[in-house]
């Protein structure tokens, strides 16, 4: 099979790689770029644990040919760290126990990223919409809820 | 949104709450690495030239093998192994065979037939996955289509097709039978005795584990000739057994590394997928990993199992429960994986957390022509909590009372006997009744609000073991050769009789071996309660009766005189001998850094008030 | 053409661990060369928070800050056998047996300090915060540091544990069933409120109030982690999911989420928990396991609720909207039980 060349920018690093034609994102980012942190839950669209950021849009990587990145931005939870300094999307997920097995976090994280980063005060209704392309299995979605709201500097109706 | 409270006042006296870690909502020692994306599953590794590994898999639900042509497939691009029956150097097992239960039963890859719409045929190993599906496409099958049976009850039936060869009967064996009894006292008299008979049948259909990482292993050779497998398994060494067992290789030439699992819910236990990537590894001398993918998650990978539970219960009039028959089928699909486990669980489960004088079940394991099920959340106990609980409200409905009294009234206290001959201890079912019917503002008689797990039972009838009718109703293969009812006691009249009492030792936890290894139960958060003597239930008054049925009844008569009604034990009856008081100090009480809730506090509601207050 | 309001009850105990028994966990604990201390697992964290709980186990043993322990799991190479992390058993058998092991490994943490102290052993207590003093002078102490230095390069002292926690198995009676299960349960019970649209059969859960009862809440945010997640998952298995939704026909399985139903963001149900803690006598600190049993009690609430809301008895499951217009058309119509 061809393999193309694709550029782009990978977590703010300039990136060059060879993809095989007809491949998708989700297996170039994991095993040729080696950025483990999006993960495979169906490979058919419809759980969004492989949700990266395309230009700052959600997109699931396991749909999207690689080779349409070419000259375009990708972010993932890899890079969502500034330094040391965790985002605070990351932050709130921590203390808020947002997570338990972790499998669906990084998917979620940057459907929230992409939400916050257009809409830096979301209501609660927003934010659900936001993540309605994201399954848990685990939490039952609200303490997720909770932490974007916390994020986004709102409060969650948390008490103290 | 939700709310979460401690109801530290329940029970204190069992508890010293002065603990310095325990307790504590202290940040979860992963979590940094789930958010950051660097939280390892065992896909979340690099692997040079790593290969992958598909399946050809039956499209019918039973059918012979009459050949396999996979010559096209060997010569397409990216091929580099086919994995055939031959290559798998031990291809029967079971996973209990690590217990010792159960006889092996499921081929890795199937030889002569397949028996459910998945079961693997072949395997085939190619670079890219992209190569291996379409190699697998182009294997050519050709199948002599079977009879099958997808019903468990016809599937009973004398000529019902034999969905497993190793288990003929398409029952799994227990003892000298075809199912798990479990007898207790004498329901076919009490039922003649009960004012009320109510009967049901309940039905759960299977349903996915679904977790959102899907079962996966690699496996490559690592140095010293062993092989290392990066698992998603819920339980390690099951995975290493099996694998070395399927294998026949030396456990000590694997090496197993768990991930984080990304959801197990008891899903990835099978131990399917670490086998096949280690035997891929072993015929290629590459890293090869083999996963489910979503479509084969949901069709191929083991469900919980569909159950079918009928309840038969007598009712006195004035509520109690004298007697419950159950008859359940657990569907096991084409192979036994853990369902002979999950029915003696089951069986081990009832009649529920209540105290009835009289239980008997006949508890079925039944093969079928469909996916293989295995364990999942509440395995063994979702099924037929679904079953009793349900039953419970039309028995509450039969006699005119409140649901949550006529649990109360029912519910199994501290040294209760229950049906499996073991009393019962350390029981909590009436508080958590009282708390919620509090929290949900549902009123529930001043008895019962009043009554206490610790008060009440493990005296007189509740207390002993009754004399036990038996009957010796479908051994081993009767039911192949007549058709035999399958409820408890059905299908002839002879009977035996095991004498009351009798009982062997309960199992208790082996000690430590090491005397250093003996723990100061003082620094452990036990504290033991005052003597029961001086113990009040909150209110001044004793109850005078039993909780009386909803008005619209006629007042209830005398209970019939041989129905185990115990009087309302007063205060002073313990459950079990005084314990000496408390001796070392109580320690402070805890106090939480702040409260744990989420979301806005229900308005008006304080949170001394709800639940029912013990002191 | 109405929405009616239904309210049912359900409640359950659990059976903790593995039934029957005979399923063993292992567990090594060992200080680093300035006191820190390891747990050496081959136990499984599948979210449950394993390595967190056994954590707190090992550093409440041991008498040291939180801190300074790690967890190890899931290497069979370091990890001692452990059957695995399925049944409710994790916390019970697991955490039983980081406690043997971390009681071995502070035997030996006290008789290096009390070698240094000139003390006896006896006379020694930890005070949590990483120091090891006199009971009663709290001046004459030394830094659990500075024991596991001096232990290791002075004494020759190891300061490691092991452990084992095992409930032999019981067998089974196959005339009477006898057996011993598990020694001990968890418990339950759950109030569902939702409301069913008699048009399209459509249930929608509008509050559950619930009381577990768990032993205790080793880590209290866990122990909510698992009751609000199980709580969900039972909503979803009661209304929503299936492999095989004409069982015992095969047809028209799910191949994929979009078939496959649960129930999203927006469905979220308001959970109102109220935890009890009734220390069972051979658990860690009396803690039992509350993954499993969190959602079963809401599987017949829901069912309970739908016929006090239209007079239906599902006694299948999943509960569909089809199967609510089959039962309300049999009956005639919806036919309300009473409010409660």
């Amino acid at each position: 099979m061809a393999k193309k060349p694709v550029r782009f920018t990978h977590n703010g690093r300039e990136t060059a790689i060879f993809a095989e034609s007809g491949s998708n994102l989700l297996d170039v980012l994991r095993r040729v770029v080696g950025d483990l942190s999006p993960k495979y839950g169906c490979g058919q669209g419809t759980c969004g644990t492989c949700i990266v950021l395309i230009d700052g849009e959600p997109h699931l990587s396991c749909l999207t040919l690689a080779e349409t990145v070419e000259g375009r931005k990708v972010d993932t939870t890899g890079g969502l760290q500034n330094g040391p300094d965790l985002h605070p999307l990351q932050k709130a997920f921590m203390e808020g126990f947002s997570a338990q097995c972790g499998y669906c976090t990084p998917g979620m994280l940057m459907a929230a990223k992409a939400l916050l980063d257009r809409n830096p005060r979301p209501t609660r209704e927003e934010v659900v919409e936001a993540i309605s392309g994201n399954l848990c299995r685990c939490t039952g979605y609200d303490p997720i809820v909770d932490a974007i709201l916390d994020a986004a500097g709102q409060t969650s109706g948390r008490v103290a | 949104m939700s709310s979460i409270e401690f109801r530290k006042d329940l029970f204190a006296d069992e508890r010293s709450d002065n603990l310095n870690e325990i307790g504590k909502p202290t940040i979860r020692q992963d979590i940094l690495g789930h958010v950051t994306g660097r939280t390892p599953f065992y896909d979340d590794h690099l692997f040079d030239g790593l290969l992958h590994m598909r399946c050809v898999r039956s499209p019918h639900h039973h059918a012979r093998i009459r050949s396999i042509d996979f010559s096209a497939a060997g010569r397409m691009p990216g091929v580099v192994r086919i994995v055939e029956v031959k290559d798998v150097p031990h291809n029967l097992n079971t996973l209990l065979s690590l217990l010792n239960f159960g006889r092996d039963d499921e081929p890795l890859i199937a030889p002569q037939k397949v028996a459910y719409i998945g079961e693997p045929v072949l395997a085939i190993i190619a670079e890219t996955e992209r190569q291996a599906r379409d190699a697998v496409a182009a294997v050519r099958v050709s199948w002599e289509v079977l009879p099958h049976v997808l019903d468990v009850e016809e599937a009973l039936k004398p000529n019902a097709p034999s969905v497993n060869d190793i288990y003929p009967n398409n029952t799994f064996d227990y003892g000298p039978y075809d199912h798990q009894k479990l007898r207790f006292g004498d329901v076919e008299r009490a039922f003649q005795q009960a004012d009320h008979i109510v009967e049901g049948e309940y039905q759960m259909s299977p349903i996915e584990q679904a977790p959102m990482e899907t079962c996966g292993a690699i496996a490559a050779p690592e140095t010293n000739d062993r092989y290392v497998c990066h698992t998603s398994t819920q339980a390690l060494f099951f995975s290493l057994s099996t694998t070395a067992k399927l294998m026949n290789m030396a456990s000590s030439r694997l090496h197993f590394i768990g991930g984080t699992v990304g959801g197990g819910f008891g899903g990835k236990v099978d131990s399917i997928v670490e086998p096949m990537a280690v035997l891929g590894a072993v015929l290629t001398g590459r890293p090869v990993k083999f996963m489910w993918d979503r479509e084969e998650e949901m069709q191929v990978g083991a469900p919980r199992g569909a159950e079918r539970w009928r309840i038969k219960d007598g009712l006195t009039r004035d509520g109690r429960i004298i007697a419950r028959s159950f008859t359940g089928f657990f569907d096991a699909g084409a192979y036994i994986r853990l369902s002979s486990y999950a029915v003696q669980k089951g069986t081990g489960h009832l009649p529920g957390p209540y105290s009835i004088p009289n239980v008997a079940a006949n508890v079925f394991m039944v093969f079928t022509n469909r996916t293989p099920a295995t364990a999942m959340r509440g395995f063994g106990i979702t099924g037929v909590d679904f079953a009793i609980e349900c039953h419970m409200d039309k028995g509450a409905e039969a006699v005119g009372m409140n649901p949550i009294d006529f649990h109360i009234l029912n519910a199994y206290r501290d040294g209760d006997m229950k049906a499996h001959r073991r009393a019962a201890k350390n029981a909590a079912l009436i508080e958590c009744c009282q708390v919620t019917a509090g929290k949900a503002g549902w009123r529930i008689a001043p008895d019962h609000a009043q009554a206490s797990s610790l008060i009440g039972g493990g005296a007189g009838e509740r207390a002993t073991i009754p004399e036990t009718v038996t009957d010796q109703i479908g051994r081993i293969g009767e039911r192949r050769r007549e058709n035999l009812p399958t409820a408890p006691y059905a299908g002839s009249t002879a009977r035996g009789r095991v004498a009351a009492g009798a009982a062997k030792q309960a199992v208790v936890a082996a000690p430590p071996q090491h005397e250093d290894m003996a723990v100061d139960l003082a620094r452990f958060g036990f504290s033991k309660p005052q003597a029961r003597a001086t113990r009040q239930p909150h209110s001044a008054v004793p109850p005078a009766s039993p909780s009386s049925p909803r008005p619209q009844q006629p007042a209830p008569p005398a209970p019939q005189s041989s129905s185990p009604v115990p009087p309302p034990a007063p205060p002073q009856t313990p459950a079990s001998a005084p314990r000496a008081p408390q001796a070392a100090e109580q320690g402070q009480g805890y106090r939480p850094e702040e409260p744990f809730q989420q979301g806005i506090k229900r308005p008006g509601v304080s949170r001394f008030i709800s639940g029912t207050r013990r002191r | 053409m109405t929405i009616h309001k239904g309210r049912g009850f359900a409640c359950i105990n659990y059976p903790i661990g593995m039934n029957l028994g005979g399923d063993p966990s292992q567990a090594l604990v060992h200080a680093t060369p300035d006191g820190k201390f390891m747990v050496s697992l081959a136990s499984i964290d599948l979210g449950q928070g394993m390595k967190s709980v056994t954590r707190q186990i090992a550093a409440e043993t041991l008498g040291v800050p939180v801190e300074d322990v790690y967890v190890d799991t899931a290497d069979s190479d370091t990890g001692p056998h452990c059957m695995g992390s399925f049944a409710s058993r994790g916390t019970h058998r697991v955490g039983n047996a980081v406690i043997r092991a971390a009681t071995e490994a502070r035997k030996q943490l006290l008789d290096a300090a009390a070698e240094e102290l000139e003390v006896n052993p006896a006379d020694l207590e930890t005070d949590g915060k990483g120091n090891i003093h006199v009971r009663g002078a709290p001046s004459r102490r030394i830094s659990v540091a500075n024991t596991a230095i001096a232990a290791q390069f002075k004494q020759g002292r190891t300061l490691s544990g092991r452990g084992i926690f095992l409930v032999p198995p019981s067998g089974v009676d196959p005339d009477t069933g006898e057996m011993t299960p598990v020694t001990c349960f968890a418990h339950a019970a759950v109030i569902v409120d939702l409301e069913v649209d008699d048009e399209t059969g459509e249930v929608d859960v509008v509050e559950i109030n619930s009381a577990y009862e768990v032993g205790r809440a080793l880590n209290p945010k866990l122990v909510e982690q698992q009751l609000i997640g199980g709580a969900w998952m039972g909503v979803s298995h009661a209304l929503y999911e299936t492999t095989e939704p004409y069982y015992p026909a095969r047809d028209h399985g799910p191949v994929d989420f979009n078939l496959y139903l649960m129930p999203g963001p927006a469905q979220t149900v308001p959970h109102h928990i109220a935890v009890l803690e009734r220390p069972a006598e051979d658990a860690p600190f009396g803690g039992k396991g509350p993954g499993e049993m969190c959602a079963n009690p809401v599987l017949p609430a829901i069912a309970n609720a739908v016929y006090n809301a239209v007079g239906v008895r599902c006694d299948t499951l999943p509960i569909t909207p089809e199967k609510i217009l089959r039962g309300i058309r049999a009956n005639g119509g919806a036919r309300p039980q009473g409010t409660r």
